[in-house]
């Protein structure tokens, strides 16, 4: 488990009032617990504000983009609105996308695929998706997402024709950017949150369609 | 307020490369391509990094390439194409 992952902050207390893993850790996760405990005992922040930054960004999930891309499949008007103002539409599903700068939400069609990548970093709509998975912050994502798209998505699972086109979005500023992927075929007798369950993560960065399969839905 | 390019403009991207904190990636440097969209005006983050204001704040734009202008023997038969968000000081018509 990394440093990141790791938030139950469990096990031996020191005697200095909180508690420290047992196992022996790598040097970033033993600067990140000196730097917080620093933080605690000057007074910076308190044990509770930092447990409650945890629990709050271990709330947000790939979940609530699947709500909102379900709700678009079934809602036109809900899907006009997602695309005009998506922060707006957001928090119409309790979702708050307010911390981001300003958020766009780019429409997959049977012509044309989006892919979203960030080569400086790892920018990613957080709010909306949680945390990015290891693989969009890798080297290898960031360099060939943005000259061989095609290649990456191949290996995902996606073989796009010919004549569809590929849009990169290197998300490297203030926007972030989410797919709203096409509707997957024969799923017209799906409710809501049955198409949701089909609106995988990797679908909302936009490196593979979501894809119908009758066993998955239940 | 808005900036000096208006969406359809074609722009250069500056080629430089200059030390700090960057947010236009060095393979568009130098790259021509099309305002999409204007965002509106953000904090510069070359600023930002530093514990600076980031003010005045500037245009950011969405900026088009071609997938060909930017990559020598990107598959000949697409006309795929990348958007980078793009500060106005890095830019100039074209």
């Amino acid at each position: 488990m990394s440093a990141e992952t790791r938030t139950d902050g469990h096990a031996a207390d020191d005697g200095h009032g909180h508690e420290h893993p047992k196992h022996e850790l790598g040097p970033w996760a033993k600067r990140v617990y000196a730097i917080r405990d620093l933080l605690i005992e000057k007074g910076v922040v308190t044990a509770a504000d930092v447990q409650q930054q945890i629990d709050y960004m271990e709330a947000r999930s790939p979940a609530n983009g699947a709500r909102l891309v379900a709700r678009a499949w079934v809602d036109p008007a809900f899907k006009a609105r997602l695309l005009a103002d998506p922060k707006a539409a957001c928090a119409e599903l309790g979702i708050d996308a307010t911390s981001i700068n300003e958020f766009v939400v780019l429409e997959n069609t049977e012509r044309v695929r989006h892919l979203v990548v960030c080569t400086l970093c790892s920018c990613y709509p957080r709010p909306i998706l949680g945390r990015p998975p290891d693989w969009y912050k890798s080297l290898n994502y960031r360099s060939r997402a943005v000259n061989e798209p095609r290649a990456v998505m191949r290996e995902f699972g996606q073989e796009l024709p010919d004549d569809v086109e590929v849009r990169v979005f290197d998300s490297s500023a203030d926007i972030r950017y989410l797919v709203l992927p096409v509707r997957p075929a024969g799923t017209e007798h799906l409710s809501e949150d049955e198409l949701a369950r089909l609106v995988h993560r990797d679908s909302l960065i936009g490196v593979v369609d979501p894809r119908y399969d009758p066993a998955a839905v239940r | 307020m808005s900036g000096r390019f208006q969406p359809g403009d074609r722009v250069r991207v500056r080629f430089a490369d200059p030390p700090g904190h960057i947010r236009t990636p060095f393979y568009v440097r130098g790259k021509t391509g099309r305002v999409e969209r204007y965002h509106g005006d953000f904090r510069n983050p070359e600023e930002l990094a530093y514990g600076k204001d980031g003010l005045p704040r500037r245009p950011l734009y969405l900026v088009g390439f071609d997938q060909s202008e930017l990559w020598e023997g990107y598959e000949p038969a697409r006309r795929d194409r990348l958007f980078v968000d793009i500060y106005e000081h890095w830019l100039e018509p074209a």
